[in-house]
């Protein structure tokens, strides 16, 4: 009809207004249908979280808010016999941030930084730590504060949002290294230990016994966990009381039968020497005292020992980490002299009065070059006892019997004075020892047995080694003339309804002493050991009570020609030990001292130690059984 | 000035309401609305008075700016569309180059002695532009004035984008293209249009969207992946809602909300505390206040005189449905995470007045009715 443009120019003059209305109209009805569907599919999507996955959400949300804290339980303490506290916990101190709630943790530092509580190592050392940190978790800036540092902080709170002190109880060993290889300590949990606990039941602890009684009592001392089930907010922070609590169960409290002031004396004694104290209670197999020595300062592994000093620890040539007590292999030397001398008796092998003739040295009967020499230059005479023999400590004489009863006789009973086996002490680090015999060299070293190794075992050297707990078990069983215990050092356990002593046992293979005679005999050769004559009678010259001992000197060089302590380097001198009982008549307390590396011998360097030990444990009886008689007295006063 | 209504011949027998130009039903819908959103409001900020005194203290200011817009009459801006359009472009360019920024965004132009952002104006003038230019043109729209159509959201909707203010321009994008549809826009182009977004949609994705965008679409598809990091805000919600169950948790007692775990919960998670709070009645209660005024807005776009209040009435109303759509979509998780409010219900927010000032227009399309015969 018209041109296009024409057209178009039409269109927008004459609009249709009413198919534009039209039109319109349709299109709002269109859109409000679909707002319509839309809200409905709203609709839809909350019914589908709300009452759908309901549960669900429910569940989540409350996951949110309530969080179980668990609570760690108290340790155990461990007293010593007369209730002296040998390991305690402290409450330490440290400094921690939650580093959701810092804003700037730089500047948070460097604040604290200034106020004098921090050093810059710790600002350094935090910042490395933060990496791989829990969410609302918080890290320790700073540990053992002390108390100015926690008042310090105290003071100034409120200018850091975030940053809180943190209380903590941790163990601490009062009697430090004087103790430590008696108790051993407890050290941070690491992932070998994760791998064998009940996880759920250390959640809240940080340590754990590594080494000794800790470790062995482990299960005693921890306890067992609690926790309270609390509401918390986005930050970690609880609100309000707590929904839900089961408090811990304290670890519960161990008795040594140890007595400190014994084991404070024998650390004196043996200060600044190398080797191992074990005194016990003849008796009932109490250990009274464990020394070894050098020992360390346990108090740095409960809060983190530094990499330089640990390997100090472990590269020190005295090996201070090494127990002694337990695991020192030494030859027992001249110390098994009795034992031999009992069993010749017993076996028929010698009588009291079997003499020989000591002319400073012995030969192999049938290899007239094998001389060996005694110990003393010119012998000690041709008449030689057992008596004499034991008292004077005569090579010789233990060469024959040694050689005439053979191997097979000495192995089989000394074993029943606990050599080759474990003493049964309760910390489950100790080794047994080497008793040797036929079979154990052919197992072991691959060859027969000479004549010539019985001839060493003779004077308690060549293959035999022994530990000093078994020394010292060895010695009170001779002194007591009874059977054997096990070695123990807990003697009660505490629990909600008190102390529970625990069972003692006597050891395997006893020796019989149903013939009193040959008992006896030993008994009081070594009687005469400490007495004028005997090899420890220097020390223990004017004992105010009774005892018996036997001394021992251990050649750790080859035995050849003239030997000078001076010249010898001195890890290869001799190891002085010294075993013995007191009181004579009724042991009370056998002991074994073994120093190790000594100019002199048994008689002057292991002896002076265990008299010292010795005077100290009556010292503390005689004022314990004074003080009990004073009472008695008072009492009685009082009824009258 | 021709402001002043001259078709009020006779000023006595009318009520309050129609003196000040105000539609009942609106304003019913808009008041409980906001009586309903103080109440969320002052649970979700810790029953803070603080905030919700500020908060009315906006409402108010928004109130008044309803009031006047509704008190002018549509033609009078009509008249005005273009000059304000284009003053809305000139602002938005002068923000490139002198704007405060705050937030990562260049959004703010500094007055001294105040600030605003001329993007809360193109909500208005798009519309508005779009409106006036189909009014004088006859519907539905050729191809050639579609393409103009395009070009004039495209202007506004780029200089808010380079901002980067992606839920505006959202908002101000999908305002236009209302109109468009409400212009009639042939169904067949509709289609044609819909297929080349789509194969549009990649070339976008490697070539203009920002990094933080990006992430906003990924952690939207799998927020379960980052659950400490971006995917935090929809997983606690959406436990924030799912808990609240059938009857909700009652009012202060949402742990959710009360206890922090809901981030941004008095701003654009507002949602979230009131689905926990009050569960699924509450969901549905708000959504049909909603739905009352939107359903309004299109009552008064039906009844408008002309093309120019008809179309901007229908862009008005569904851009406030997509206001509401996209919030709650994205607090429930079925949309990605885009910085918009809960309109009249989330705390603060510079649109809160733009938004005001709509339903004022609408108001005043419904009341400044010429006199037709018959």
């Amino acid at each position: 009809m018209l041109s296009a443009n024409h057209r178009q120019q039409g269109s927008r003059s004459f609009k249709d207004h009413y198919l534009e209305r039209k039109l319109l109209i349709s299109r709002s009805i269109i859109a409000f249908a679909f707002v319509v569907i839309m809200i409905i599919g709203l609709i839809a999507r909350s019914w589908y979280l709300q009452v759908i996955k309901f549960d669900d959400y429910q569940t989540r949300s409350n996951d949110n808010r309530i969080s179980v804290q668990p609570i760690p339980p108290k340790r155990g303490l461990i007293y010593d016999r007369n209730g002296a506290l040998l390991a305690e916990n402290r409450s330490v101190y440290s400094l921690e941030i939650i580093p959701e709630q810092v804003s700037d943790i730089n500047r948070t530092l460097t604040q604290l930084e200034k106020l004098g509580l921090i050093e810059e190592k710790h600002h350094r050392a935090f910042l490395s730590k933060l990496r791989g940190v829990r969410r609302f978790k918080s890290v320790v800036v700073k540990s053992r504060l002390d108390e100015h540092e926690v008042a310090l902080f105290s003071v100034n709170r409120y200018k850091f949002p975030g940053v809180k002190i943190e209380a903590r109880l941790v163990r601490h060993y009062p009697f430090a290294e004087n103790l430590v290889h008696a108790l051993g300590y407890v050290g941070r949990i690491n992932d070998r230990e994760l791998a064998q606990i009940d996880q759920a039941n250390y959640k809240a602890t940080r340590h754990i016994g590594k080494v000794g009684l800790e470790k062995f009592y482990e299960d005693i001392l921890h306890g067992e966990i609690g926790f309270r089930r609390v509401e918390t907010d986005v930050q970690g922070r609880v609100i309000g009381q707590p929904l839900f609590k089961k408090p811990p169960i304290p670890g519960k409290n161990i008795r040594l039968s140890l007595d400190v002031r014994l084991q404070l004396q024998a650390n004196i004694a043996m200060q600044g020497q190398r080797g191992a104290i074990v005194a016990i209670d003849p008796r009932n197999g109490d250990v009274l005292a464990l020394v070894s020595m050098p020992g360390y300062e346990p108090n740095d592994f409960v809060t983190g020992i530094s990499v330089e000093n640990y390997s100090n620890l472990v590269q020190s040539l005295d090996r201070p980490l090494f127990n002694r007590a337990l695991r020192g292999l030494y030859s027992p030397g001249s110390t098994i002299k009795p034992h031999l001398g009992w069993i010749g008796l017993e076996t028929g092998m010698i009588t009291p009065k079997t003499q020989i003739d000591d002319p400073g040295y012995w030969v192999l009967p049938g290899e007239e070059k094998r001389v060996i020499r005694d110990w003393k230059k010119g012998g000690h005479g041709d008449k030689v006892d057992l008596s004499l023999a034991i008292a004077q400590s005569c090579d010789p004489y233990f060469y024959d019997l040694a050689y005439r009863m053979g191997i097979d006789t000495i192995s089989e009973n000394m074993r029943d004075f606990g050599f080759g086996q474990y003493t049964g002490i309760d910390m489950g680090e100790e080794l047994p020892g080497i008793m040797p015999s036929r079979q154990w060299k052919r197992d072991e070293r691959k060859m027969p047995w000479f004549p010539g190794d019985t001839v060493n075992i003779g004077i308690g050297q060549g293959f035999w080694v022994a530990t000093p707990l078994q020394l010292a078990n060895s010695i009170a069983q001779l002194g007591t003339g009874d059977r054997r215990y096990q070695l123990r050092l807990v003697t009660a356990i505490e629990d909600e309804q008190g102390w529970h002593e625990t069972p003692r046992d006597t050891a395997d293979n006893q020796a019989d002493f149903s013939q009193q005679v040959n008992l006896k005999v030993v008994q009081e050769a070594m009687r005469k050991v400490n007495r004028y004559g005997g090899s420890a009678f220097t020390a223990f010259r004017n004992a105010t009570y009774t005892s018996a001992g036997k001394t021992g000197t251990v050649q750790l060089t080859s035995q050849s020609e003239e030997y000078d302590a001076e010249k010898v380097a001195r890890r290869f001198r001799d190891n002085a030990v010294y075993v013995g009982y007191a009181p004579f008549e009724n042991p009370e307390i056998a002991l074994a001292v073994v120093v190790e590396n000594v100019k002199g011998g048994g008689s002057s360097e292991a002896a002076p130690i265990a008299r010292k030990i010795l005077d100290e444990y009556f010292r503390n009886r005689n004022a314990k059984t004074a003080s009990l008689s004073d009472e008695n007295n008072e009492s009685s006063h009082g009824v009258n | 000035m021709a402001l002043i209504d001259s078709d009020n011949s006779d000023r006595r027998g009318k009520s309050l309401a129609q003196r000040l130009h105000l539609d009942l039903p609106l304003m019913a819908g808009l008041l409980v609305l906001i009586g309903f959103g103080l109440l969320i409001l002052f649970s979700a900020s810790g029953e803070s008075q603080a905030q919700l005194n500020r908060q009315i203290v906006r409402l108010t200011i928004a109130f008044m700016a309803m009031i006047f817009l509704a008190w002018i009459p549509p033609r009078v801006y009509q008249k005005w569309t273009p000059f304000l359009f284009g003053l809305g472009i000139l602002l938005l360019v002068a923000v490139i180059f002198v704007g405060e920024k705050g937030k990562g965004a260049q959004r703010w132009l500094d007055f001294g002695f105040f600030r605003f952002q001329p993007s809360e104006i193109m909500k208005l003038a798009v519309p508005m532009m779009l409106a006036w230019y189909f009014s004088e043109r006859a519907l539905p729209p050729k191809l050639r004035e579609l393409f103009v159509a395009a070009l004039l959201i495209a202007i506004p909707t780029l200089l808010i984008m380079i901002q980067p203010d992606l839920g505006t321009s959202i908002l101000i994008a999908s305002s236009g293209g209302f109109i468009i549809f409400l212009a009639g826009i042939q169904w067949r182009i509709l289609l044609g249009f819909t297929l080349l977004s789509v194969v549009y949609a990649p070339i976008h994705w490697f070539f203009v969207m920002q990094g933080y965008q990006k992430q906003r679409v990924l952690t939207f598809l799998d927020p379960e992946k980052d659950p400490l990091g971006s995917g935090y805000h929809i997983i606690q919600s959406k436990i924030a809602i799912g808990s609240g169950g059938i009857k909700g948790k009652g009012w202060l007692e949402g742990t959710q909300s009360q206890l922090e775990f809901l981030p941004e919960r008095n701003t654009d998670f507002i949602f979230a505390v009131l689905g926990e709070e009050f569960g699924f009645y509450g969901i549905v209660i708000l959504l049909s206040i909603y739905l009352w005024i939107i359903g309004r807005g299109f009552y008064i776009s039906v009844k408008a005189q002309d093309t120019y209040t008809r179309l901007l009435a229908g862009a008005i109303t569904l851009t406030f449905f997509v206001y509401v759509f996209v919030n709650i979509g994205m607090v429930t998780g079925i949309l990605p995470v885009v910085g918009l409010p809960l309109p009249l219900v989330s705390y603060g927010g510079t649109s809160m007045v733009t938004l005001m000032a709509s339903f004022g227009i609408l108001m005043g399309i419904q009341t400044h009715k010429k006199l037709l015969p018959g």
